[in-house]
């Protein structure tokens, strides 16, 4: 909730009576700024001041629904101006583009592509979101027609974007119940667009110069419709990144509703280079962006832009973390060495890069010590040889090697005397390399040595 | 109601670096506005790109250099001055010399092999200043670089990384023969803050220092990275901290081209479509956060990647 208490309290009835189980008003107005109890145990606060309060604790940038299912995103609801100082919270929309004079060759394959090129990394799915229709022709017809075969053919959230208004109100009609966005609202045409969106439960694109916006989302908003994205109309990386650091500051330090929406960034318009549009992409990932539309679904492309989606939404709080267990990489035999670290994600990643790249057959073993890495896990008491013992013998690495070494982190070299008496004489632990990168010689020096 | 700009105002503004000396001098800092915040604040200096030079051959693939990469300077592996004679065709605004090869775990090359590296690079390209790179091993950095200072004095050069444990060496050199000194902490504000105190008390100006947070890749760190610079940056301009108000450099292609995004290959991982693309896309992404973070110095590898970045700095600050 936005407002104090003294901001609340004034808002309240000032009977003192107690019915809400508070003491008095003010005491009932500082648990509500607290979001300790509702509005709704105090029988006689009016309904303009119910109304006053309901926006008061609307957050400062709407949440915006896209997709049904699987496939639902939200975007927006953002609290923060940088990562540290809490989280990004939904992370924007990864859009392609489909346009009506493109040959059916080139739809299918992109089509494809954008249902199928899909990543698995640490539980999350990376792939492409919205799939953004386009009437380059002018042509309604075709344009209906490439939107009907692209909504018959994913599950994926679809935008419509067309500057007829008539071409975009059959649009609507097509995606109806899809919860998909309409583009674009415009100063000209906002009212018939926001009917339109409003009729068939879409979200709506206002494209307007930024010091438009102000104007016009609240004519929108008074027409009873919030699902509102905003195209400023940046068309180079530069412009982009100053609108969108100019809404979100409008929306969370200036506390302005009318700017308290998610943003839409057309990349694929700003450079021909491919490079160049996902690195822009990239930019407007980390630096407060919604959807984001680029011309094309390739995997080499999608894979890297989503891993940066991944990275910047990352919760500073929450380390990502991977699953506890054995990891066979390269393909391990009985003979192959054996590794022991953390479930933190980044270590993961790194340790297992680094194997990956010595080409040696390893067997990575993952411990749970809540995602930390090797040095805070060890000073935290996780990472330590009474815990680590049991678990070498519970994981069951025993059962696929017939050696019995284990090689630790070198960070840890410090528990390799406890950790050995722990395991018993069966076991020979083994002091690795302090940094990952050296363990593709390491790998190869040990292999040698014990063959 | 006219659109009123959302400013911030700032209290401090980070120092101006001179690197190298006489008319290719480069200068990086003196900003005094979070970055590519060019509506609020002033930025005589952008961010420039270090292409890098290695004292020994990368290989092709494997373990090596993917093909992107290596085709762009098969012809000057084997010679460093060649090599970076082709960087500044590249666009690079400097030179960074890269002396992985003197890791007593890798070639455990000499302090004499990298000054003959350095002396052919610096016959090569003159008057562009060079950082010349260590090999993170902290034994054999504080022994090669001070070398390379005595040896290459007054150049007003930087070098880099210097560590908690081997910063003493390092910066009395560079106080001896005129050079900088990049100082190295690991993704920490207070040890951020701490290295430059440090480094200061032995009686290197601040001038003379550039900070490394620690350098991670897209995919493998890169929001640790990106969001201590954030709060470096926050605690130089809007906290006017004096202690932290020294630009950054990113050690970023070695990084982002260990990856397995970058290394593996169309055979070996068919579903992560064309190499070339993916590599350069973790290199230019990758740079393009540190660039939104506030990089000052980006250590760069791929010249598509560094044509991308270029042109982007060149717009962002225009
Ligand atoms: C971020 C961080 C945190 C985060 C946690 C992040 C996380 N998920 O772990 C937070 C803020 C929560 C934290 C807390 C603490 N931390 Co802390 N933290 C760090 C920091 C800055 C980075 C850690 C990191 O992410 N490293 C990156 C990962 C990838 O590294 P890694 O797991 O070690 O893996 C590398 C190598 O070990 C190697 N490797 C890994 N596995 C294997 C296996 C083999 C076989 C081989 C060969 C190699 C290998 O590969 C990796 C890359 O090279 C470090 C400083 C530092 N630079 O390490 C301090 C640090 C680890 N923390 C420290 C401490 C003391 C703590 C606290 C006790 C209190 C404190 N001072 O903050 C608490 C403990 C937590 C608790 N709950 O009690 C100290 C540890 C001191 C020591 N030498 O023991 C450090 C070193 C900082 C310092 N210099 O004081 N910390
Ligand atoms: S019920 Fe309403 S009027 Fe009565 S004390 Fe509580 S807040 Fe005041």
């Amino acid at each position: 909730m936005g407002l104090t208490g003294i901001q609340i309290f004034k808002l309240l009835p000032k009977k003192n009576c107690k019915e809400c189980g508070q003491p008095t008003c003010l005491a009932f107005a500082m648990q509500l700024a607290q979001g300790k109890t509702e509005l709704s145990k105090c029988p006689y606060v009016s309904d303009e001041a119910k109304a006053k309060l309901a926006e008061a604790s609307e957050p400062p940038i709407r949440g915006v629904v896209i997709g049904t299912g699987d496939e639902q995103y939200k975007i927006g609801e953002e609290l923060v101006l940088y990562r540290h100082d809490k989280t990004f919270f939904n992370p924007p929309l990864i859009g392609v583009l489909f346009k009506d004079t493109e040959d059916d060759a080139t739809i299918d394959a992109r089509l494809k592509n954008f249902n199928e090129v899909s990543f698995e990394r640490v539980g999350y799915i990376l792939k492409a979101h919205l799939a953004v229709v386009k009437n380059e022709s002018g042509d309604a017809g075709k344009f209906t027609a490439l939107l009907q075969k692209i909504k018959d053919n994913t599950k994926k959230p679809i935008m419509a974007m067309s500057d007829d208004v008539a071409a975009l109100e059959q649009a609507a009609g097509i995606l109806k119940g899809t919860k998909g966005v309409l583009y674009a609202a415009t100063e000209e045409n906002y009212e018939k667009l926001v009917d339109i969106a409003k009729a068939n439960e879409l979200s709506l694109v206002l494209k307007a110069p930024i010091e438009k916006v102000a104007e016009l989302t609240p004519k929108i908003v008074e027409k009873g419709f919030k699902d509102i994205i905003l195209d400023t109309e940046a068309r180079d990386a530069k412009t982009m990144f100053q609108h969108n650091t100019f809404v979100r500051r409008l929306a969370l330090k200036k506390k302005d509703k009318a700017y308290g929406f998610p943003t839409c960034n057309l990349i694929y318009e700003m450079t021909d280079d491919e490079i160049k549009e996902a690195t822009i992409a990239a930019l407007a990932i980390a630096k407060y962006g919604g959807i984001i539309v680029i011309s094309d679904c390739k995997p080499e492309v999608i894979l890297p832009l989503a891993i940066q989606r991944l990275n910047i939404y990352t919760d500073p709080q929450r380390p990502m973390v991977v699953e506890q267990g054995i990891y066979p990489i390269n393909e391990p035999d009985e003979n192959s060495p054996v590794i022991v670290t953390t479930n933190f994600a980044l270590t993961y990643f790194i340790v297992a890069a680094a194997i990956e790249a010595s080409r040696v057959p390893t067997w990575l073993v993952i411990m749970d010590v809540e995602g930390m890495s090797v040095l805070t896990a060890w000073s935290a008491g996780k990472f330590v040889a009474d815990a680590i013992a049991p678990f070498i013998k519970k994981v069951g690495i025993a059962d696929k090697i017939k050696h019995r070494k284990i090689i630790i982190p070198g960070y840890v070299a410090q528990i390799s005397g406890e950790l050995q008496e722990e395991l018993g004489e069966d076991w020979e632990v083994v002091i690795g390399t302090r940094e990952a990168a050296d363990i593709p010689a390491f790998l190869k020096e040990y292999v040698a040595k014990n063959q | 109601m006219a659109f009123a700009i959302p400013k911030e105002n700032y209290a401090g503004k980070v120092r101006e670096i001179v690197i190298g000396k006489g008319d290719k001098a480069v200068k990086i800092g003196g900003y005094d506005s979070m970055p590519l915040c060019t509506f609020e604040g002033t930025w005589p200096n952008k961010p420039v790109v270090a292409m890098e030079v290695y004292d020994v051959a990368p290989e092709l693939n494997a373990q090596g250099w993917p093909p992107a990469t290596f085709e762009a300077f098969k012809d000057v592996i084997n010679d460093p001055g060649a090599w970076a004679k082709k960087c500044l065709e590249y666009g690079a605004d400097l030179i960074c010399v890269q002396l992985a090869g003197t890791d007593p775990n890798a070639q455990n090359k000499s302090a004499e092999e990298a000054i003959e590296v350095v002396k052919k690079v610096k016959e090569a390209v003159g008057d562009i200043p060079l950082i010349i790179w260590g090999s993170n091993n902290l034994e054999k950095d504080q022994e090669v670089l001070p070398a390379i200072m005595e040896a290459f004095p007054n150049e007003n050069w930087l070098f880099g990384p210097a560590e908690e444990g081997n910063y003493k060496k390092i910066t009395a050199s560079a106080i001896g023969y005129g050079h900088l000194v990049a100082g190295k902490s690991s993704i920490d504000v207070n040890l951020a803050k701490q290295l430059n105190i440090l480094i200061e008390n032995l009686g290197l100006s601040l001038d003379k220092v550039v900070m490394d947070p620690t350098t991670a890749s897209l995919g493998y760190g890169i929001e640790y990275t990106y969001s201590v610079m954030e709060r470096i940056s926050l605690a130089a301009l809007a906290q006017n901290d004096d202690k932290m108000q020294n630009p950054f450099i990113n050690d970023l292609a070695k990084e982002a081209w260990k990856t397995r995004e970058a290394m593996l290959t169309v055979e070996e991982e068919p579903t992560y479509g064309e190499q070339n693309t993916r590599g350069i896309l973790m290199e230019s992404i990758t740079a393009i956060d540190l660039i939104a973070a506030g990089s000052s110095i980006l250590i760069m590898r791929n010249p598509t990647a560094v044509k991308v970045i270029k042109e982007l700095i060149n717009e962002l600050y225009s």
